[in-house]
This record gives C-alpha cells, sequence and structure tokens, in this order.
C-alpha cells in the first residue's frame, strides 16, 4: 500500500469546529417547542415502592407531565431492559425495568420523569414529587453478599450469587504440588466509573408528518440503542433514526443502553413534543454504570528458576443490582490473567455478587487492569522472594516470538479460542526498559535517597484482546460533486474515527483527505452498525474502510478506463482525479465519473458496470486482536503525606500496524491517565448501606494536569496477520498495567520501609496507614 | 420567579434581556444566546469546562448568575476566532493534538489565554498549574501542556507559523 495517509502523522479533521466553539453535542441540539427532563430517582438502596403522589408537582405552571412507569408504553412498561451479553453460567440474568416497577435497588434508579418548560421547572417539580417507600436491608458488601443467609439485593432472590464460573486449563493440582515455591496474594481492587466529561444526554423528537422518531444520545452505540428502543415501544426499526453527534468521551459507560434512553422518547410520544434530558454530574455518579470492586486470592507456582508452573486462585466481582452486560467483565478479567506469560496450569473460580449498588459495566479496560494487576503482583512477589530482578524473572517466563500464534487454553469473551495472532514481548519489554533508562535507575534511587527523597520504578506487562466482533460496516460513494462519502456504524466519542477512516478511504480511492465526508454514528447512514468498544473500530470499521475503498477504486478504474478509451492497467488514482498514464495523459475527474455512473434514464449500461460508484463493506473478524506492551513507572513518594508523584511514565507498545501516530499516542496517553486514576486517585465509595459517598468532583479524584507526567511512547510494531490492514485496538491498552507498573513503583520507592502494597487505588492514607503499621515513623523520626 | 433586566457584553457584542434571577451565566450564554460553545461538565465549579472570561478574567460561568454578569464584558471561546480564523493558541491545539472529545477544549483555551496574556514566557510547571482548574478525561494533558507551550512560543514570535518561511 502505498504511505501516502496511511500511517501518516495526520492533524485531526475533527478539530476546527470543536476549538472554534462549533461542536454539536446533544445539548446543542436546539428545537422548537422543546420540552425538558428531570428524573426522580431513588434516594434508598433498597426499598418497596409504596405509591407515588404527583399532585403538587403537577400543578407547578409549566409542568407538562410526571410519568412513573404505569404511563409508558407497552411492552416498556413491564419488560425489563435487555440483557445484551446473555451467557449460560449467568443464573440471575436481571435487568431493570425502564422505570422501576414494585422495587427498587440502587441508590438513582430511576422511579419517575418529569417533564416541563425548562430544566428549572422540571428539578422544582421532581422535588416536589412525593414518592413513599418502605426501605429495605441494603447489601453493600459483596464478600458478606456471597455468603448464604444474609439480606438479598432482590427481595424475591435467595442468593445474591448471579453466577459461578471457573476458567482452567492444565493440572494445576500437580503443578502446585511438584512446585519449589508457591506464592499466594490477597488483592483488593477497586476501579471507579468512566467519567466522560460531558455527561449522558437523550433528546427526542416525533414527527407525525413522516412518522419518524429521531433520537440523539450521546452514545457509543446508536445502532444498538435503537434496536432496543424499537423492542421497547414496538416500533419498527425503520421508523426511528438514533444519532450520536459529537459525545464528549465515553470510556464505557455510554456503551450501555440505558432507562433514559427508552423513557425520554416514550415522553416525547406521549406529548408531541420534542423532550431533552442532560445528565447532571451527581446523576452520573449515581446512575451511569462504573466497575467498582474486585476481590482477588490467588497463588502462583514457579519451579527453582523462577519458571511458571501454575497460577491459581478465587476472584469476587461486585456486580451492582442487575447485569445489563452479563458476566462479561469478569469473564474478561479471567481470562486475561496468564498475559504474556507461558502458564502452564492455570485455575480462577470466579464469584460474580449482586449487591445495592450501580450495576457494573466495561470502563476503559473492562476488566483487564485487575488480571494484570494480579498477575504482576504475584510476579514481583517471586522476584523478590527468589532475589532476581523483577525485570529477569518476567523475561524468563515471555511467550516468545517464534511461539506464535499461541495458544493459552482458554475460551476468549468472543467466543473464540484465546490464541494470540502476534506479538514481540520480549522486544517490547527490552524497548520500555531502555527508553526507561530501567540500567541506571538503582543509582538513581540512591542519590534521592541521599536528599531524602523516596523514589521507585516498577514495570507491568499487558496482553489485551481487542477488535471485537461481530462486525462494523462502513460504505465508501463517490459523490457528483467529487466529493467521497464514507458512512459507518461505528461511532466516535474523540477517538479521531472520522481521521483515521478518512486516511484509509483516501489511500485506497486516491482522493484528498478534505474529499472524504464522513457520517459517524447515525442509524440512518447505514443499515447496520456496532459501535465503539472493546477497542474495536480500527480492526473492525478500518477494515471494512479498507475493503470498500479498495472496491470503489476497481469501480473508478473500470469506469476512467472506458470514458477515456485506454487499459484499465493504464489509469492512475490521485487526488480525484483519474489519469490515463500514456498518450498526452487525458484525465478525468471523480465527479464526472460520478455522474456516468448514474447512467441516462432509459439507456442500459455497459457491461459489467453497476449503479453508481459506490461499496458497502462488513468486515467480521475471524476472533479478536492481542495487542500488547510494556510499561515502566517511576514515582516518588512522600512519606510524611503518602503523597505519589509520577516522575516519569513510559510505554512501549504493540498496536499492530498504526494508522495515525498522532492519534495513537494520544489513546495511549490519555490511557495512562486513565491508569493513574485508578492506581492512585479514583474510589468509588458506599457506605454501608450503599449509600454512594462521593458524588462529585470535589469528593471523587480525576487525575489533574500535575498528575499525569507527559508518556514517553515506544512503538514496536507486529502486523496483525489476521485483518487487511494489520491493526490491533489501541483504545485501552494505556490503562490496563498503568496501576500494576504504579503500584509495584511505590513499594520498591519505599522499599527502605520493607512496606508491601495489594490494592488499587492507593491512597495516601493508606500509604501512611501502611507505613505507620511498619514503624517507619519511629526510624524517620529517629534518623 | 423574580426577573432582572441583564445587559451584558459577549464577544464584543451588547445583549439585553430579562432573565429569571436564578439562571446560570453558563445557561444564558448558552440557551438565551445560542453560544453552545461553553460548555457544563460538573455545574459544581471543579470540572473548568465552563470557564469563560468576565471582564477578562477566568470565572466558572457555572457558578454565576447571568444577572452577575450585567455590565459585564463576557468572552467566550465563540470570541477567541472570530472572523473565522483560528487563534494562534487555538492552531497550537490542531498541530499538538490538544484535544479528544473536545468538550474540555473550550474551558482550556479560556484558561490558556488567560496564562497566555499574564504569562507570556510560562514553563510547563507554570502551565500545568493553571490547568489544575480544568479537568480532561481524554488527552492525558501532553497535548494541551504542549500546545499551550508551543502557542506561547509562537505569539513571542520566535518560532515561525507553519507555513511561513
Ligand atoms: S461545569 Fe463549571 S466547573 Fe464544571
Ligand atoms: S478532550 Fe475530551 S475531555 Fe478533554
Amino acid at each position: 500500500m502505498g504511505a501516502k495517509h496511511f500511517g501518516a502523522r495526520v492533524t485531526r479533521l475533527e478539530d476546527p469546529a470543536l476549538l472554534a466553539g462549533r461542536g454539536r453535542f446533544v445539548d446543542d441540539v436546539k428545537l422548537p417547542g422543546l420540552l425538558h427532563a428531570c428524573f426522580v430517582r431513588s434516594p434508598h438502596a433498597h426499598a418497596k415502592l409504596r405509591g407515588c403522589d404527583a399532585r403538587a408537582a403537577l400543578i407547578m405552571p409549566g409542568v407538562h407531565a410526571v410519568m412513573t412507569a404505569d404511563d409508558l408504553p407497552e411492552p416498556m412498561r413491564d419488560t425489563p431492559l435487555p440483557l445484551l451479553l446473555p451467557n449460560p453460567a449467568l443464573n440471575v440474568p436481571r435487568t431493570q425495568t425502564a422505570l422501576a416497577r414494585g422495587e427498587v435497588c440502587y441508590v438513582g434508579q430511576a422511579v419517575a420523569v418529569v417533564v416541563a418548560d425548562t430544566r428549572y421547572i422540571a428539578e422544582d417539580a421532581a422535588a416536589a414529587l412525593v414518592v413513599h417507600y418502605e426501605v429495605l436491608p441494603a447489601v453493600a458488601d459483596c464478600r458478606a453478599a456471597a455468603e448464604d443467609g444474609g439480606p438479598g439485593a432482590h427481595s424475591d432472590l435467595t442468593t445474591n450469587v448471579a453466577s459461578t464460573f471457573s476458567l482452567a486449563y492444565g493440572d494445576t493440582d500437580a503443578a502446585f504440588a511438584d512446585a519449589a515455591h508457591v506464592f499466594r496474594e490477597e488483592l483488593w481492587q477497586h476501579r471507579g466509573g468512566g467519567m466522560a466529561i460531558e455527561t449522558r444526554a437523550v433528546l427526542a423528537h416525533h414527527e407525525p408528518v413522516s412518522d419518524l422518531l429521531t433520537v440523539w444520545s450521546g452514545t457509543q452505540t446508536p445502532h444498538i440503542g435503537r434496536r432496543m428502543l424499537a423492542d421497547l415501544i414496538g416500533r419498527d426499526l425503520q421508523s426511528i433514526r438514533v444519532i450520536a453527534p459529537d459525545v464528549g468521551g465515553g470510556f464505557g459507560p455510554k456503551a450501555i443502553f440505558y432507562p433514559e434512553e427508552a423513557v425520554i422518547p416514550a415522553a416525547a410520544l406521549k406529548l408531541g413534543r420534542p423532550v431533552k434530558w442532560i445528565e447532571d454530574r451527581r446523576e452520573h455518579f449515581l446512575c451511569a454504570t462504573q466497575e467498582r470492586d474486585q476481590y482477588w486470592d490467588v497463588a502462583i507456582a514457579v519451579d527453582g528458576e523462577a519458571k511458571i508452573l501454575g497460577v491459581r486462585g478465587r476472584m469476587l466481582h461486585d456486580t451492582g443490582a442487575y447485569v445489563p452486560w452479563g458476566i462479561v467483565m469478569p469473564y474478561i478479567a479471567a481470562s486475561t490473567v496468564p498475559g504474556p506469560y507461558v502458564v502452564p496450569s492455570y485455575r480462577l473460580e470466579t464469584v460474580v455478587v449482586l449487591t445495592n449498588k450501580v450495576p457494573t459495566t466495561p470502563v476503559r479496560g473492562a476488566g483487564r487492569p485487575q488480571a494484570v494487576f494480579a498477575m504482576e503482583r504475584l510476579i514481583d512477589r517471586v522476584a523478590r522472594e527468589l532475589k532476581i530482578d523483577r525485570t529477569e524473572v518476567r523475561r524468563r517466563n515471555l511467550i516468545q516470538p517464534e511461539q506464535m500464534p499461541y495458544e493459552v487454553g482458554l475460551m476468549f469473551r468472543d467466543g473464540k479460542p484465546l490464541v494470540y495472532d502476534s506479538g514481540d514481548y520480549p522486544r517490547g519489554q527490552d524497548k520500555a526498559l531502555a527508553l526507561a533508562g530501567y540500567d541506571d535507575f538503582r543509582e538513581r534511587q540512591e542519590a534521592a535517597l541521599e536528599q531524602g527523597r523516596f523514589i521507585g520504578i516498577g514495570l507491568a506487562n499487558y496482553v489485551e484482546g481487542t477488535g471485537l466482533g461481530p462486525f462494523e460496516g462502513v460504505t465508501v460513494r463517490v459523490l457528483p460533486s467529487g466529493k467521497v462519502a464514507v458512512a459507518t456504524g461505528a461511532t466516535s466519542q474523540g477517538q479521531g474515527t472520522r481521521t483515521t477512516l478518512s486516511q484509509i478511504v483516501a489511500e485506497e480511492v486516491g482522493c484528498r483527505l478534505d474529499d472524504v465526508v464522513m457520517t459517524v454514528g447515525d442509524t440512518a447512514a447505514i443499515s447496520q452498525g456496532i459501535g465503539a468498544f472493546a477497542s474495536r473500530q480500527a480492526v473492525n470499521a478500518g477494515s471494512s474502510a479498507h475493503v470498500a475503498g479498495q472496491a470503489v477504486r476497481q469501480q473508478l478504474i473500470a469506469l476512467a478506463a472506458r470514458a477515456l478509451g485506454v487499459q484499465e492497467t493504464d489509469i492512475d488514482l490521485e487526488d480525484g482525479v483519474a489519469t490515463a498514464q500514456r498518450g498526452n495523459k487525458p484525465s478525468i475527474a471523480f465527479g464526472d465519473l460520478a455522474r456516468l455512473a448514474q447512467g441516462i434514464p432509459g439507456v442500459s449500461l455497459p457491461a459489467g458496470q453497476s449503479a453508481g460508484i459506490e461499496h458497502t463493506a462488513y468486515y467480521t473478524p475471524t476472533q479478536a486482536a492481542y495487542c500488547s506492551g510494556t510499561h515502566v513507572a517511576e514515582v516518588q513518594v512522600d512519606a510524611m503525606t503518602g503523597g505519589v508523584k509520577v516522575l516519569r511514565y513510559t510505554v512501549a507498545h504493540d498496536s499492530g500496524r498504526v494508522i495515525n501516530p498522532l492519534i495513537v499516542d494520544g489513546q495511549v496517553q490519555g490511557g495512562v491517565a486513565h491508569g493513574i486514576g485508578n492506581a492512585l486517585l479514583e474510589w468509588m465509595q458506599y457506605d454501608a448501606n450503599a449509600q454512594p459517598l462521593t458524588t462529585s468532583f470535589a469528593d471523587y479524584m480525576l487525575p489533574m494536569a500535575t498528575d499525569v507526567p507527559t508518556c514517553a511512547i515506544a512503538h514496536v510494531e507486529t502486523v496483525n496477520p489476521l485483518n487487511p490492514l494489520g491493526v490491533k485496538g489501541a483504545g485501552e491498552g494505556g490503562t490496563i498495567p498503568a496501576p500494576a507498573a504504579i503500584v509495584a513503583a511505590v513499594e520498591d520507592a519505599l522499599s527502605p520501609f520493607g512496606v508491601r502494597f495489594a490494592e488499587m487505588p492507593l491512597t495516601p492514607e493508606r500509604i501512611v496507614a501502611t507505613l505507620r503499621a511498619a514503624g517507619a515513623y519511629d526510624r524517620l523520626f529517629a534518623g | 420567579m423574580g426577573k432582572q433586566a441583564t445587559r451584558v457584553m459577549v464577544n464584543g457584542k451588547s445583549y439585553a434581556r430579562v432573565v429569571d434571577a436564578r439562571l446560570t451565566l453558563a445557561d444564558f450564554l448558552r440557551h438565551e444566546l445560542n453560544l453552545t460553545g461553553t460548555h457544563l461538565g460538573c455545574e459544581h465549579g471543579v470540572c473548568g469546562a465552563c470557564t469563560v472570561l468576565v471582564d477578562g478574567r477566568t470565572a466558572r460561568s457555572c457558578l454565576m448568575f447571568a444577572v452577575q454578569a450585567n455590565g459585564c464584558a463576557v468572552t467566550t471561546v465563540e470570541g477567541l476566532a472570530p472572523d473565522g480564523q483560528l487563534s494562534v493558541l487555538q492552531q497550537a491545539f490542531i498541530d499538538n493534538h490538544g484535544l479528544q472529545c473536545g468538550f474540555c477544549t473550550p474551558g482550556m483555551l479560556m484558561t490558556l489565554t488567560e496564562l497566555l496574556g499574564d504569562t507570556p514566557e510560562p514553563s510547563e510547571q507554570d502551565v500545568r498549574e493553571a490547568l489544575t482548574g480544568n479537568l480532561c478525561r481524554c488527552t492525558g494533558y501532553a497535548g494541551i501542556v504542549a500546545a499551550a507551550l508551543d502557542a506561547a512560543q509562537r505569539l513571542r514570535g520566535t518560532v515561525a507559523k507553519p507555513g511561513s518561511p
């Protein structure tokens, strides 16, 4: 392939409008007669609904409607929202209804919606609504909830265990029985929310003349949303259009179909007016899905040379009150543990527990950061106990490039055997260590110690299954204006999807980047679509763009050869013009070819020519694309305050062939920031009654500009043999190993005190408490 | 609900409106004047997405009522590129990949506009500290910091603009 656009550090086509304040986010859409909605939400983690009095709310001027579950259309009224990812191991496939019926099971669950002239009035009226609750005992701690006999997260359930499953291969019993050494770790891991800076948003408008229901939604998955909405309100897919306009960050939680996405269209249909709902930040903390707690009890068996013989253990996953995405996250976590290492035997028992908290679904990384944390903590332990350098223990156990494709022995969540397609893990680790200055770190550390500064270094490796199916589509069409229209079911929440796909299409078709007109995130533009999650779009939509672009290139060449009276092999396509490379080089512009391709009314087309110049491709990957990488973190710890500063952060990563290094590096850097948040700051806390305690950015810390250094990034490009572009996903790798590397670095920095850490986030309080318990302050003050 | 007459100069244009006393400046800009470039990320004063300049100083438009801006001159992101020509800072955001979703971006631009006015030669630390009032979930800040330093340099004329000799 030529390298004019593909692989170039192209600045983004999205930027100028966003920089000028001309972005179009849901809340920027203005329609005549627009009404505003505010939801009434449960203040209790668990309660029976005992009626609702809307009289005071309804008489307030400017209030148009108060709707509870009874006011919703059939079948939405009683039907739970669809379970997107069913799994036979899921014993309690429970999802919520659009508005609560009978019982509420987490704080923030939607009970009613108020629609009014302004958001201000809607909020006043929502506060005036009287809902009667009979409070039930709430289940807050998944460890207690997993035991028999406690209260149920749902009053009709006799168990809170939604699923137990085990992923295993090889003979772990034999491995552990014969091992020279066995080490065990108990880990608490917590991940917070997605926390996109734009909150969720829905605007619905029914246009009676065409009977079209249009929904603008800040979603990662408009096509899936349309399907779910159609089922819930009993309409045809054709009469619903879902548009995800500019979306201010996704990170996973916006891939879910939420109650509000059903209720707002229902309200618009009922009232015959457009209705808008913009989530506020507090609602985002209460009702947007999160990841949250996992408890791991894992052990590793190694021989005398630190070669891994087996890993086994048990993991407890707090899934919240419902399972809209089934058990996908704990499943991914369980299958990610072996990672880049040769692990001859493996067994993990996973218990998924219902609690009275907001449901969990994937947040950037989706269970993988936890798995990598578990594995990397075990390997650090091996290194410490056997007194071998941490990098050397890893080196001895990494899968070698000549072992590719490497079959792990498990099934991945795509339903296919976990087989790494390609990769060079030792090279990745070496590159990262060199770039991080690992070899002279001990000198830096000693020098720092002499000045009374505690600095440390940590590393972590990972492998990530990206580019999951089932498919994504791209239509490429040459317009009579000479522009090239591209439509896709892929969506963009900041990943630069427009730019990346434009690069691929421009490369194939032979047009200028500026001539590509792209429609993303609109169900009217292409019939089938999936959307953004699992770092899947470069692989799926990218490959489709490539295939469709190639087909259109063929059509252009055939038409141009016929029009110019030359052989097809003579035609060159560049900058939107087809030129014959012979004679006096006659040429014809794409726009003219598009006009020719329309034919003449009543006249047959020449043999072999189809209508217009266009092609739609739906690339269907045979399996996940496995990207990989190594992260090295260097930190300084203030022993007195427990404050951690990340001094230096290095990434070597392999996302296959890179379409646009500017965008990929941006994804990595942003992912690392998210990982720093997970490692040190972000903690969604609940009290013993499952009341959320951290519901503002003052209580829940996001990383700031002073918390995140600019990363040094190296690319290891091993070509993925399974897709035409050779690419792998890049959206989450920045986040996945970050907590493991950072916590290891903190431990290393505090090695003079011999303290150990087995948790994330690692907050200042924990660091100080651990240092105190280890007697560090006696020594510091004595010294 | 108490209504109050308010006159505000926004991006050099004068507007007189009678508004609810409790209407925030952000909602006034976004929904009364249709200047939707100013964004709301938290409505409690932490994320900085709503940052505008009020009489030349940064202010959180989510924490101010429109009536408090009576008699003030407000600059929003739309005022940074009035003739459609991006400012040096905006161009530096493109060149340094200073934005992904673009939702935090208007606030970032306003904060950095103030910084570059006050401190023409900022250090990286100056930029990072100035940005602690603006959250970005997408970029990890590297591109934003690079853009600010790049813009400062271009504004001091020590580096030629791309395209010029
Ligand atoms: S919206 Fe004003 S600071 Fe977040
Ligand atoms: S670019 Fe998305 S929040 Fe900053």
